[in-house]
């Protein structure tokens, strides 16, 4: 029994990771970029949801939309003012520039309300013990996990079914092509950020309402572990961000309920390793590339 | 139709283009000719906006398009086939059409024109549920060229559609070139294929190291013994 409570904290940490990996991959598949500031995008939509709870009483969901709203927008500044004149450059110059974003959200978010961290309100959520099937799961695990799944699915739609999620893919395949079909590329690649930092906004909220603490680089290690998710599942593809967070999570759950929750940590760096030595292309991805 | 008067077309400090003059009258096929790496697809991608040309200006219907947004000239009526055919491989053949039409609005319009392609091409019409990158290249082809009439265009750019197709397979694509044609739409039709580009066109350009070297009706190339010499193979 103590096995499958380990799963569901498993799962629930691991779709807290896949949300924050989707912006990642996204991001990635549209202007081959690792935005390195997008865990600090997590972190500011934690804080603003905080803010939502603790000043504005507001309750969890009002708060979930506005850091998702303001995610959006944030992650939409970032592109436009650091990435999109880096177009064309070398891809180390906008590395080194996406550390720079990064370090200037964590810090300016210091010296705005300073480096000591918040207690999350935790009880925007019921916070109950259901028995199901001789488990008893926390309710806010359930609920958490049911709005990380709507998201996704939400995600899945926007996709598949939109016309801007249309021109996503056309854009991340063959930006050219996509020209040539009259789609506008730099809007196209706006809404990926904003979609993709209105995820991790919402994963910010959640992760606060789940770990109730929060500080200002609070958004590194989540950050890097749903980067490795994003990996793991093959950097650029959506669902493989999905099922890269949730193995991430588990094992991490299993990893520390077998008694070894000191390499909790450490885990997400091995599979790292092990993905890039083994299978760089991540577990959906083609290990080749086609270009025809 | 569309002219273009003397633009110079740049890669950095690669010059392309060199005061390349070229027109298209409604309702003609022209193809232009000329060997690899003589400018062609710049000047295509220069017409459909994804270059901005230097000196000289396109001018389309009276105004001029040159260095506007590609999505402006698609907009206006222009439609590019890319060489390479650069189908979204990893989307269904009717989402590739789709994205054809992804400047339109008018539903209906675009319903019929999605049955006007598909009867143009009933291969694309079974396979279209199929993600385009598992199309064999000829399907591809179809596709790319139906991609590009779903933005209903009233001037079609091709580029090299015969490449890498069988012989039996170029001959079914000129012949839907024709047909394209004679529901009056304009096309302007790159190709090192000469021979099957001459016998469909109406008049041609000859393009060499970024400059046009000859031009005139399809039958004056076909006869000229510089064309037959360098691009038809003597015969
Ligand atoms: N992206 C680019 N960067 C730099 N130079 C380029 C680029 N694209 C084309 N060129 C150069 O411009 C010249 C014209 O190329 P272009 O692709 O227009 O030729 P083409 O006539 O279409 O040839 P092909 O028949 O092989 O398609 C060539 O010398 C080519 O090397
Ligand atoms: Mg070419």
């Amino acid at each position: 029994m103590e096995l499958i409570q380990q799963l569901v904290n498993g799962i629930s940490l691991g779709s807290i990771y896949a949300l924050i990996a989707l912006g990642y991959t996204m991001v990635y598949g549209i202007v081959r970029l690792i935005n390195f500031a997008h865990g600090d995008v997590f972190m500011i939509g934690s804080f603003v949801g905080f803010y939502a709870v603790t000043s504005f009483h507001v309750g969890f969901f009002p708060a979930l939309l506005l850091a998702m709203v303001s995610c959006a927008i944030l992650g939409v500044c970032i592109e436009r003012i650091a990435y999109k004149p880096l177009r064309n450059a070398t891809r180390i110059a906008v590395l080194i520039t996406a550390i720079g974003v990064s370090l200037l959200i964590e810090y300016g978010t210091i010296y705005l309300r300073g480096a000591q961290p918040e207690a999350y309100p935790s009880t925007v959520l019921p916070d109950k013990k259901i028995e199901v099937l001789g488990v008893t799961v926390n309710s806010q695990s359930l609920l958490i996990l049911g709005v990380s799944i709507v998201l996704m699915i939400l995600l899945q739609f926007i996709v598949h079914k939109t016309k801007i999620g249309k021109a996503m893919r056309a854009v991340s395949h063959d930006a050219e092509a996509a020209r040539l079909m009259g789609i506008n590329v730099d809007n196209t690649i706006s809404a990926t950020f904003a979609i993709g930092s209105a995820l991790a906004g919402a994963a910010g909220v959640i992760f606060g309402i789940y770990y109730t603490k929060i500080d200002p680089l609070m958004g590194i290690i989540p950050g890097l572990k749903a980067f490795v998710a994003a990996v793991l599942g093959g950097i650029g593809i959506i669902p493989g961000a999905m099922v890269g967070g949730l193995m991430l999570g588990v094992i991490e759950s299993l990893v520390s309920g077998l008694g070894y929750s000191l390499w909790r940590d450490g885990v997400a760096f091995i599979i790292l390793i092990l993905i890039l030595i083994f299978r760089p292309a991540g577990l959906f991805g083609k290990n080749v590339r086609e270009k025809v | 139709m569309l002219k273009v008067e003397s633009i110079d077309v740049f890669y950095g400090n690669i010059q392309a283009l060199k005061g390349v003059s070229l027109e298209v009258k409604n309702g003609e096929i022209v193809t232009l000719i000329g060997a690899n790496g003589a400018g062609k697809s710049t000047l295509l991608k220069t017409i459909s906006g994804l270059l901005k040309p230097k000196q000289g200006d396109i001018l389309y219907e009276g105004t001029s398009i040159a260095g506007k947004a590609a999505q402006t000239i698609v907009k206006q009526g222009i439609s590019h086939v890319p060489e390479g055919r650069r189908i979204f491989a990893n989307m269904t053949v009717e989402e590739n059409l789709e994205l054809g039409a992804f400047l339109r609005k008018d539903k209906q319009e675009i319903q019929q024109d999605f049955e006007k392609v598909y009867h143009l091409f009933p291969r694309l019409y079974e396979r279209r549920k199929q993600l385009a990158g598992t199309l064999s290249g000829g399907e591809q082809q179809m596709l790319a060229i139906g991609r590009s009439l779903m933005a209903r265009p009233r001037l079609l750019l091709l580029d090299e559609p015969s490449m890498g197709l069988a012989p039996l397979l170029v001959k079914t694509i000129f012949r839907i070139i024709e047909e394209i044609n004679s529901f009056g739409t304009t096309i302007l039709l790159v190709e090192q294929n000469a021979h099957m580009a001459l016998s469909v066109a109406d008049r041609a350009y000859v393009i060499e190291s970024g400059r046009v070297v000859l031009s005139g009706t399809a039958q004056e190339l076909n006869a000229s013994e510089q064309v037959k010499k360098a691009y038809l193979g003597g015969h």
